[in-house]
């Protein structure tokens, strides 16, 4: 397949649009979606993208064929994604639990809009942090990660697929209005400056091959449709060779391997950004385009004498508790401001294992949380 | 030229998955499985080549005992992973095996969606009137009158014909068997997966567990019977009246028809993307 080419130089982009070449630069050649605000940009620019370098793009009929076919383009080898919002994220759920059982790799980008139903199409919102991690069914792996300017939507793109691959996860991206349409002059990161993985392919003889046998790291190597490594891929629980199983240890193995393989590439999952923490003693958390909004106040409030910090987290999901609770132990207290009714806040909660005061900023009327607001309630703390 | 049982057998059977599987004895999935092998057979492609993608219902474990690439997937969107399969790598022959339920009701978007869109895809879809794994219930196609685990007073709805939705949505090949004519079922698979574009293969079966023993049809052979007496081939059909085809099964080739395939278009558009953008992207 041709390789892109990367336009050098400052270029003014939409969030939307980094996501697509973060996704090229990733080497993803397959999209399928379908419509809909805040994330047909994403679908537009491939359809006029993907064919020029040899990938495909389709619109399907509705989102849960998109995500099908999404699956269907990986398991035949080519790393695949689809962009959605709301409405469409939740069509997605039964097929994004097929992906996290059968280990295949794709990423899910969802540009959150108001809910809940079709809810404010055209307004920022965080609503569906809980969702992705658990709107399909059943106890799943899954990573979740968070894009706050334009420059993010490049490079956490590539960071998805990058885990996608490693880990034989599905990855879902959260963007929200706010990023998705909001234009910057940006720098991309050239061909060589981009780090990209690739799913390992087994190097056995096929007959050896066991297609879900996990390596050291618990993910088992990946083999595409055609390249002779002729095996079963299904939803139902299965043994190493990927058939139906009902046997107990058979299915407790299952589940240990699938949290496993996340447990153990915690520390290269969990990313976050620490802002003035080291000598913090209240703490802002805040993911997407509210953490823009968050740095913002924090700088104003240490104008103001108060010995603030801001961690921004961009995987929401596998929580990273490992940064979070020592800072918690750190501050006084932490203010968690979310464009949701407190999807985040609860997840600090779980975590704050000392008397740290954890205080909510929510908003749900279909505005953005602005540099002021949060400045004056970080004031109050 | 008549393939021996144990050739299939030993030719397209998982060794190392363990039988039995987990149909009813005279489920006519047997059947149709052993017709679809035979006309592989003939195909002569490589195994290698070759994927099995099904849907949720009894009809979706036949890929499990295969030995190709095989894709059990979700309640009704086998042909939606089928597609990116054979649009990331269209050398694969890529055929969807369903339930009626599966292909028509839950899946009915996909269905006639994949027909429209005619990419070079079979499916084959086992129509035995009823939901048989989840029970007996009623499916898209269990006939008006009919009982069902929840029409235990009389079906009120109307069915409809699975091939002629496929051939008024677009599809390029459309065929009719039962699992009584097992020799023209496997011709008629051979042929659409053979055909350049979006063929489908409708076959009546008999699900005698759900669906025969509530409604008085006996047992497998007998419902299997019945199948023979209402068939009538489509060269015969074609002279007989509605009225005379009333209870009756149309089997044979219904369309074939050359139409574009959308995976021979996407390469133009590919070409046209290369030229306009000159490899920049
Ligand atoms: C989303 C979803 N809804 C419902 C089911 C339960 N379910 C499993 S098989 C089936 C019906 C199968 O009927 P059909 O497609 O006709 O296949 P058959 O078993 O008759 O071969 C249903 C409703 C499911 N697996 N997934
Ligand atoms: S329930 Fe019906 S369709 Fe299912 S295996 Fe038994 S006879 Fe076949
Ligand atoms: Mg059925």
């Amino acid at each position: 397949m041709s390789e892109p080419e990367q336009t050098p130089g400052r270029q003014l982009l939409q969030g939307n649009e980094a996501v697509v070449h973060g996704a090229l630069a990733a080497g993803c050649r397959f999209f399928a979606g379908y419509p809909i605000t805040p994330a047909s940009e994403i679908a537009e620019h491939l359809s006029v993208l993907l064919p020029a370098v040899d990938g495909t793009f389709i619109q399907m009929e509705d989102e849960i064929a998109s995500i099908g076919a999404v699956i269907g383009a990986s398991l035949a080898g080519v790393k695949a994604m689809t962009a959605t919002s709301g409405p469409g994220f939740s069509l997605m759920q039964e097929n994004l639990g097929f992906a996290c059982v059968a280990e295949v790799p794709c990423v899910i980008v969802n540009v959150m809009r108001g809910g809940p139903s079709t809810g404010l199409p055209t307004s920022p919102a965080q609503g569906d942090v809980q969702m992705a991690r658990w709107g399909t069914h059943g106890d799943h792996p899954i990573v979740v990660l968070a894009v706050s300017s334009v420059l993010d939507s490049f490079s956490i793109t590539v960071k998805a697929f990058n885990i996608s691959e490693k880990y034989r996860v599905p990855v879902i991206l959260l963007s929200d209005e706010v990023v998705a349409h909001t234009r910057e002059a940006v720098r991309l990161p050239g061909r060589d400056e981009v780090k990209v993985m690739d799913r390992i392919r087994p190097s056995m003889p096929p007959d050896w091959y066991r297609p879900y046998e996990g390596d050291n790291r618990g993910v088992p190597p990946m083999a595409a449709f055609g390249d002779g490594y002729r095996h079963h891929v299904t939803g139902l629980i299965h043994d190493e060779h990927g058939y139906p199983t009902q046997n107990r240890k058979e299915i407790e193995g299952f589940h240990e391997r699938m949290a496993g393989k996340i447990r153990r590439g915690f520390a290269d999952i969990q990313m976050t950004r620490g802002f003035h923490t080291r000598d913090a003693e209240v703490l802002v958390i805040a993911y997407g385009s509210v953490a823009r909004s968050a740095l913002r106040a924090v700088e104003e409030a240490r104008r103001q004498g108060m010995r603030a910090g801001l961690l921004q987290l961009i995987t929401l999901f596998p929580f990273p508790r490992a940064t979070v609770t020592p800072l918690l132990k750190q501050c006084r207290a932490v203010l968690v401001p979310e464009m949701n009714m407190g999807q985040i806040s609860r997840e600090v909660q779980r975590v704050n294992q000392c008397d740290c005061r954890v205080v909510k900023h929510n908003r749900v009327d279909g505005e953005f949380i602005t540099p002021m607001e949060i400045t004056r309630v970080l004031l109050k703390l | 030229m008549v393939i021996p049982a144990q050739t299939l057998r030993h030719t397209f059977l998982r060794h190392n998955k363990k039988f039995p599987h987990v149909w009813c004895p005279g489920c006519g999935n047997g059947i149709i499985m052993a017709a679809l092998l035979r006309a592989i057979y003939r195909l002569d492609v490589s195994k290698d080549d070759i994927v099995l993608a099904s849907g949720i219902g009894c009809s979706g474990r036949m890929p499990t005992y295969l030995d190709f690439n095989t894709l059990h997937t979700t309640h009704g969107r086998a042909l939606t992973f089928a597609t990116g399969v054979k649009l990331a790598r269209p050398s694969l022959n890529v055929v969807a095996i369903m339930g009626d339920g599966d292909a028509t009701a839950i899946g009915g978007n996909h269905f006639i969606h994949a027909a429209r869109r005619n990419l070079n895809l079979t499916a084959i879809i086992i129509n035995n009137s009823i939901y048989g794994m989840t029970g007996g219930q009623y499916s898209p196609t269990t006939p008006f009158g009919a009982r069902s685990t929840t029409s235990v007073y009389g079906h009120i709805e109307h069915d409809f014909s699975i091939a002629e939705l496929a051939v008024t949505a677009g599809a390029s090949f459309v065929a009719r068997a039962t699992v009584y004519h097992a020799e023209l079922m496997d011709r008629l698979i051979e042929q659409a997966i053979r055909k350049r574009g979006f063929a489908v293969v409708e076959v009546i079966s008999n699900c005698h567990v759900q669906y025969g023993r509530r409604n008085n049809l006996g047992g497998a052979v007998e419902m299997i019977r019945r199948f023979k007496e209402q068939a009538v081939h489509v060269d015969r059909a074609e002279k007989m009246s509605a009225e005379e085809l009333r209870g009756k099964i149309t089997i044979g080739v219904l369309t074939d028809r050359e139409l574009p395939i959308s995976t021979e278009e996407y390469k133009k558009v590919r070409e046209r993307a290369r030229a306009a953008r000159g490899g920049k992207v």
